[in-house]
């Protein structure tokens, strides 16, 4: 197990590496000019002046392997720094945003708690809800309950958050105003009442964002436990005369475990990606709302290294995706 | 047995329908045997013909819905075990009554070990600490020969290959030491080789342990061999039963002959064919008011038609559901009046 995690680490290097190249080419074929929101009145020879400032006169392969350079070995000894106090490659240049000319990380940085907050939570809420619900789907699948999640993942799934956002933010904040429709990134939480404020205004966003997680992971709970349940091994367990509670919960749930928990874990990226619309409609400017920005503001850098990360992360879960195979399903260890 | 105890699992008129989309499926119709301590019970028929739905109808393995049943009584330790609570069912199952399935490759759950397996049952029943219950473990899987029992305790079924998978699958059932074992086709899905090992196991197992066993098959080469008792079922009934050695020298029913045709002699010129019953199974869509075997049956008359044979007694502990009395090649006395015969 250890040497299949370390040699799908090492594959990951490479990997990783052609899809930073990949990004990095894209954004330079893609048309666009980081001066074309200056006012008009700015002369050509001064653009082309800002151009060079930003570093654009270099060749690609010199920008692109400064930005290596920037990304691997500058910005983690910047992290060091902010943990160990320690003054590692102080003075060399990391990776600034075009727009605010600060450091992309500590962008990034100053936005990830508010992601995690609003759609980490309405994962960690979506997953909670949907595995009962299709555990307990399949188990007593045609009964109203069953048809009732059915039609309930169908809403979930066919609804788009621009819609059930806009809904929800109609029902709760206008007609009853229990909630309020803006999340304020600025409250700080230090004592009850304003977690309770937090809750409250972190209540819709979540809502929207699980009603999705919820009718995605639930269907595949229900497909998968359908599979298991129908298995000879399940009729062997009560055949031992286990009780129904040890049949599903012990015999069929950890069999039926192995894809939902790909599928669960390849979705963990997603979160860090921030959900673009619905940060949008609530006004959370979180990792997706950044995103949207820096690519209307032609700010290539923070697009790379963003898109960057995804990337990272998504090569990351597959791995532990990969692992948490082999630990739920003994036919899948690869020594 | 010549004294006849008194039999440890006694099944009347036992039904079962399945429900399906398109209709009822009568799956076992009337069906009526018992089993004798210590006694193997061999039940062959065709795919199809109820051996399997009967044996999990007795103990409520089926799945209800589909499975529904419509009658009759299963007397074990004089309790009816068609209307005992499910939690005390559960008691029975895989304490007093053990099963073994057909697929030794699927019927074993792939993420636990086998150890756990074996030990899930033990814990549960016997109430054993896990210390006491691993050792019951180990001392099972020596019992059914699987060598170097103790390290193999931890490994996962698919370490295993389908012999040995269903000796874990025999351990299993013969964990609490059962009264009954009722084996569904054990060996089917095994090559020949196998097959005579596991049977010779089976022997061993019931001279060490004395249980009573249901062997369900449909290779009759293995009812020869191991079976005291042999009950034919055609169409969820069952059409014959005798002791083993006077069904094969005396078959009195016209399915039960041409079974027993069927099988390709190793002796003698090798026929060009293998012989066959032609035509098909039938599925019945309610509970069948002629003999379902008529179709296929070369001895067919009137009275086959008008209503379904009860089973009539022939020989000693011997009785066929079947109006002809092949003992006399004429149409039994008891036979409903028909005009004429066609055969």
């Amino acid at each position: 197990m250890l040497t299949f995690t370390l040699r799908r680490v090492l594959i990951s290097i490479p990997t990783l590496l052609v899809i930073a190249f990949a990004i990095f080419m894209l954004l330079e074929l893609a048309p666009g000019d980081p001066t074309a929101q200056l006012p008009l009145t700015i002369p050509p020879e001064v653009r082309e002046q800002i151009r060079q400032s930003l570093g654009l006169g270099e060749p690609l392969p010199v920008r692109f392997g400064k930005w290596l350079i920037q990304f691997f070995w500058v910005e983690p000894l910047h992290i060091i720094n902010g943990i160990f106090g320690t003054d590692f490659a102080e003075g060399a240049q990391r990776v600034l945003s075009w727009q605010t000319r600060s450091p992309v990380m500590d962008i990034v940085w100053q936005r990830m708690p508010q992601t995690l907050w609003v759609v980490g939570m309405s994962y960690i809420v979506g997953v909670a809800i949907a595995l009962p619900i299709g555990i307990y789907s399949a188990y007593k699948q045609y009964s109203v309950f069953d048809q009732a999640g059915t039609f309930v993942s169908m809403i979930g799934y066919s609804v788009p958050p621009f819609f059930s956002g806009v809904l929800v933010i109609v029902i709760f904040s206008v007609k009853l105003g229990w909630f309020p429709s803006i999340y304020d990134t600025t409250h700080v939480v230090n004592d009850w009442d304003s977690f309770v404020v937090q809750l409250r205004q972190m209540i819709m966003p979540v809502m929207v964002l699980a009603l999705q997680t919820t009718a995605q992971i639930s269907r595949f709970m229900r497909a998968s436990m359908l599979d298991n349940l129908g298995q000879d091994y399940v009729r062997t367990a009560r055949a031992k005369g286990m009780s129904e509670r040890s049949v599903v919960l012990r015999h069929t749930l950890r069999n039926s475990m192995i894809p939902v928990v790909t599928v669960i874990a390849l979705g963990v990226p997603g979160i860090f990606g921030g959900a673009i619309i619905t940060e949008q409609v609530f006004k959370v400017n979180g990792i997706g709302q950044l995103l949207i920005t820096a690519i209307q503001a032609n700010d290539l850098p923070m697009v790379q290294t963003l898109t960057f990360i995804f990337a990272i992360l998504i090569v990351l879960f597959n791995l532990i995706a990969d692992v948490l195979y082999g630990v739920l399903d003994p036919r899948i260890r690869y020594d | 047995m010549p004294d006849r105890p008194e039999p440890v699992l006694d099944v009347r008129d036992l039904k079962t329908v399945f429900k399906t989309r398109t209709g009822e499926v009568h799956a076992v119709n009337s069906i009526s045997f018992d089993l004798r301590p210590g006694e193997l019970l061999g039940v062959v028929g065709e795919s199809g013909s109820g051996k399997s739905v009967t044996m999990m109808s007795l103990i409520g393995l089926l799945p209800s819905p589909p499975a529904q049943i419509r009658g009759g009584t299963v007397t074990f330790e004089g309790r009816n075990l068609l209307t005992v609570p499910e939690a005390d069912l559960r008691k029975i199952r895989g304490r007093r009554i053990g099963f073994v399935f057909q697929d030794p490759m699927t019927s074993l759950n792939p993420v636990f070990t086998v150890g756990d397996q074996i030990i899930e049952p033990i814990r549960k029943h016997m109430r054993l600490d896990r210390k006491a219950a691993r050792a019951r473990a180990l001392e099972l899987m020596q019992l059914v020969g699987i060598p170097d029992a103790a390290r193999r305790l931890t490994d996962y079924p698919h370490q295993f290959s389908g012999g040995m998978r269903q000796r874990v699958m025999i351990a299993i059932a013969l964990a609490c030491d059962p009264d009954i074992l009722i084996a569904d086709e054990p060996t089917t899905a095994l090559d020949v080789t196998i097959q005579a090992q596991i049977l010779d196991l089976v022997h061993d197992l019931r001279e060490k342990l004395g249980m009573a066993i249901v062997w369900i098959t449909h290779d009759l080469g293995v009812i020869a061999g191991i079976a005291d008792r042999v009950m034919v079922m055609y169409g969820g009934q069952v059409v014959e039963q005798a002791p083993v050695k006077e069904l094969f020298a005396r078959p009195r029913h016209p399915y039960t002959r041409a079974l027993l045709k069927t099988i390709p002699s190793v002796r003698g010129a090798r026929a060009p064919k293998l012989t066959v019953i032609e035509g098909q199974p039938p599925i019945l869509g309610a509970a069948p008011e002629a003999c379902s075997f008529r179709d296929r049956c070369p001895y067919r008359f009137a009275a086959c038609d008008a209503a379904n044979p009860p089973r009539f007694e022939v020989g000693p502990r011997h009785d066929a559901a079947c109006f002809w009395n092949f003992d006399r090649d004429a149409p039994r006395d008891a036979a409903p009046a028909g005009e004429a015969l066609n055969a």
